[in-house]
């Protein structure tokens, strides 16, 4: 297991040190990246004065159009000048992509991951399967490194999102569905020729892979998803009929800005999930949509935001496109959950998501 | 009351529900499917079609029309209680705003069409025996003749402004195609009861599946399942066109042509003209949407506008009830504004505004409604000329009868008031009518020998060439 603070007490302070630290990294000249010391002149603070994450609400909140009209090589810290880096691009958006450059943050995040699980979860020396996108995206080398960490090797099938979403933008649902099946079949051929043990997926694609065989019996022993929607009854339904009650099942919530928060133990029979993000390098608020500057109560859905702080890529308050329910530290995570996470203001229009 | 789904005969209750407020203080819940649960239904299908394969299908017929007098009159099982007849009238009032006699109404379509089964299923095949979906083979004058299943299920979206629509699944049960079933929203109750009525008579649990379910787990029913129907506006036609394995009940559109041979006579054709425009609450495909006369539009438009504006509001539970409330009061506001929006464009005159007391849409009971209306208009191209909404809604134009067919559109139902042969003649041979009355007939006449639209039959079960020796089978 990951070495966490013990109550939120801790948590808090841990966070507010380490904000002073990266605000620090990024904003100082001898550290810091091109973009964020321009925009501190505009800023009528100092970031260098801010002393805990609270005030860090200074900040407006972060458009991440920036993220498509910026060169990313303005992101570049000063410490890593000369540092060859992966540019990753978020999932599924058409036109000009939006980009964020990285080192090291993924081998962190998916180390931290996979501390969080023990041999057994993903067998120890298992080879792994990753459907999905894979591409420029960060989760590619992500889910590679992870299988490496615990010993395995990744075969990968690829899936390109934006093209599911431009035929379903088309109206062409039968060739989106007749792509998916495309996949599930080059799937199906690795899973029955080579030893695989665990599979990263998204969960539309893990049911698709479980109505062509039965994972049990191919061999699955731990199964990692995330990308969608996961109602409580979707995941019961993943658990006790697409995983036949008999394989791990870890899901996530996650994206190439932020990293990947992990879902907390649930007991025998609950099936709604909390997800926790990688805290002090990610922190997830769940904010009145009306006042951003209000946390909702416990209980409560409100919308996601996300606010990064690595000396990789510093990004406060970014309002997600998605909404959660705000959940109570527990044990294994001593600071605020999201929970229930659906897309913003499905409740109220229709939203077209989960393409894949 | 919980309704749960059921899941080829076995019931399952899901952590995704939606409450319907039936009023007084009652709830009833639906148990929402996920869209990979029912895929993972048809996984099972297999098995669901040899339980239908084990029954003679005469035997099916007979459960048929026990099943019946079943829904008709028995208290039967509904989620985690039992419902009687009074209860689903009262029920489904409810949710639908439909009032208790058009209910009732539907009731007794529904009844009909599983009463009369075998005429129903004889009309679709032209007469064959029950035995061709035991055997797959019989005998017609001589000729050997082999038809073959093209599905193993049945997928139906169904709607929850029409009942009676369910009439059209329930054959399949009876030709051994196992049948998926997305209730409307509001209309949770109609295929359970049927379901529930068919499973007491005798039919198989695992021949049914009952899902309520989101629009991607109804598209999941009707594109996954070899045969899918479904419900809808032009926009879901062309949704599914790319599927040649669903059929698609769009928009009705249907019309009363008179004839230049019987336009004279239109005073008494009146009631016909009513009752074709306001049945089942004007809610219907099958009710008319527009009239096409030769000459004499005015005044045949001010006689209908003065007798369809007596159609005004009452209690649900009133005994001559016709208009139906509107459950979500902003798709009422929708039409009106859409129509009155649709009036300032020259050439259309709203008749029944001079006859009805009060604007279109009115509170009354604790509903919104819609006032019947019946819009003259003077060129067939007006937006409000060939359209349909979900109340007592008419057009009438006037255009010569040669001009006729040539300006109807698809259209689902026609009735043809006229016993001009070469009219009749054009008529029969028109690819634009679906279902063809001749003579002065409502557009919502039913013949249970005729298909409704497009042929149940033809659509679950192909035709091959058998030769050899077929005597030995």
């Amino acid at each position: 297991m990951p070495d966490r603070p013990a109550t939120p007490e801790a948590a808090a302070d841990a966070l507010d040190a380490h904000v002073r630290e990266i605000v620090r990294w990024h904003f100082s000249p001898d550290t810091g990246c091109p973009y964020w010391l321009e925009q501190a002149r505009t800023l009528d603070f100092d970031p260098l004065a801010i002393e805990s994450f609270d005030q860090l609400l200074q900040f407006p909140h972060f458009d991440d159009e920036i993220l498509r009209k910026e060169d990313p090589a303005r992101f570049i810290p000063k410490a890593f000048e000369g540092r060859p880096y992966n540019v990753f691009e978020t999932g599924g958006t058409t036109g000009m992509p939006k980009q964020r450059i990285g080192w090291d943050d993924y081998k962190t995040d998916y180390t931290e991951f996979s501390e969080h699980y023990g041999p057994d979860f993903f067998p120890q020396g298992a080879n792994w399967l990753m459907v999905g996108p894979t591409g420029p995206r960060r989760l590619r080398l992500a889910i590679e490194h992870l299988a490496n960490l615990r010993g395995g090797a990744c075969y990968f099938i690829d899936l390109d999102p934006r093209w599911v979403k431009r035929l379903i933008g088309m109206g062409e649902m039968r060739m989106a569905k007749a792509y998916q099946e495309h996949v599930i079949d080059q799937a199906a051929t690795i899973i029955r020729h080579r030893d695989i043990g665990c599979l990263f997926t998204t969960p539309k694609l893990l049911e698709s892979l479980a109505e062509r065989m039965s994972l049990v019996d191919a061999g699955i022993r731990g199964v990692f998803a995330g990308g969608t929607t996961m109602t409580p009854q979707y995941v019961r339904f993943i658990e006790e009929e697409v995983l036949e009650g008999r394989i791990n099942f870890a899901p996530t919530y996650g994206n190439t800005l932020m990293g990947l928060a992990i879902s907390k133990k649930r007991a025998p029979g609950e099936y709604s999930l909390t997800y926790h993000a990688p805290q002090p390098r990610a922190v997830l608020r769940i904010v009145d949509p009306e006042n951003t500057d209000r946390l909702m109560d416990y209980g409560d859905y409100g919308r996601v935001e996300l606010t990064t702080l690595t000396k990789e890529f510093f990004m406060p308050r970014f309002l997600e496109r998605d909404e959660a329910i705000r959940r109570q530290p527990c044990d294994e995570f001593p600071w605020d959950g999201v929970g229930d996470v659906r897309p913003f203001q499905s409740g109220t229009k229709t939203v077209i998501e989960g393409v894949y | 009351m919980h309704l749960p789904i059921l899941r080829l005969g076995r019931t399952y209750e899901s952590c995704d529900r939606v409450d319907l407020d039936l009023g007084g203080g009652q709830v009833a819940v639906t148990h929402t499917a996920n869209p990979g649960l029912i895929r993972r239904d048809l996984l099972r299908i297999g098995e669901a079609k040899a339980t239908l394969d084990a029954i003679p299908a005469d035997t099916l017929a007979g459960f048929c029309e026990e099943a019946a007098e079943l829904f008709l009159h028995a208290e039967l099982p509904c989620g985690d209680t039992t419902q009687s007849p009074d209860g689903y009238v009262e029920a489904l009032s409810a949710l639908t705003r439909l009032p208790h006699s058009l209910v009732r109404m539907n009731m007794t379509k529904v009844h009909a069409a599983m009463s009369q089964v075998r005429t129903v299923i004889g009309g679709l095949t032209r007469g064959m025996p029950l035995e061709i979906f035991d055997a797959g083979l019989t005998r017609l004058d001589d000729l050997s003749v082999n038809y073959y299943p093209t599905t193993n299920s049945l997928g139906v979206s169904l709607p929850s402004n029409a009942p009676a629509v369910n009439s059209l699944w329930i054959p399949a049960p009876v030709m051994k195609i196992p049948v998926m079933l997305k209730p409307g929203r509001e209309d949770p109750f109609t295929p359970l009861r049927i379901v529930q009525a068919m499973i007491a008579a005798g039919f198989p649990k695992e021949a049914f599946g009952y899902y309520p379910t989101t629009h991607e787990g109804g598209d999941t029913i009707v594109t996954c399942c070899g045969r899918g129907i479904s419900f809808g506006s032009d926009a879901t036609v062309q949704k599914y066109a790319a599927y040649p394995s669903v059929s698609v009940h769009g928009t009705g559109r249907s019309k009363i042509l008179i004839g230049e041979d019987m336009i004279d006579r239109w005073e008494e054709f009146l009631p016909v003209l009513v009752e074709s425009i306001s049945a089942n609450g004007g809610r219907s495909c099958i009710n008319t949407s527009a009239i096409l006369v030769p000459r004499h539009r005015d005044a045949i438009a001010d006689a209908l506008a003065a007798e369809l504006a007596k159609i005004t509001p009452l209690p649900r539970d009133h005994e001559c009830a016709l208009l139906c409330g509107f459950a979500n009061s902003a798709l009422a506001d929708g039409i009106d504004d859409l129509i009155t929006a649709h009036l300032k464009e020259p050439g259309a005159e709203d008749f029944t505004a001079r006859h009805r007391e009060g604007p279109r849409k009115i509170e009354a009971f604790d509903q919104v409604y819609l006032q019947p209306t019946l819009v003259a208009c003077s060129d067939p191209d007006h937006p409000l000329a060939n359209t349909e909404f979900m109340f007592p809604y008419a057009s009438i134009v006037e255009m010569p009868q040669a001009a006729m067919l040539g300006n109807i559109g698809q259209t689902l139902v026609v009735s043809a008031f006229t016993e001009d042969q070469d009219f009749i003649h054009q008529l029969l041979l028109s690819p634009d009518i679906e279902r063809l009355n001749l003579g002065p007939f409502p557009t919502n006449r039913v013949q249970w020998e005729q298909p409704h639209e497009g042929n149940l039959f033809e659509f679950l079960y192909h035709r091959r060439a058998i030769q050899g020796n077929v005597a030995t089978v």
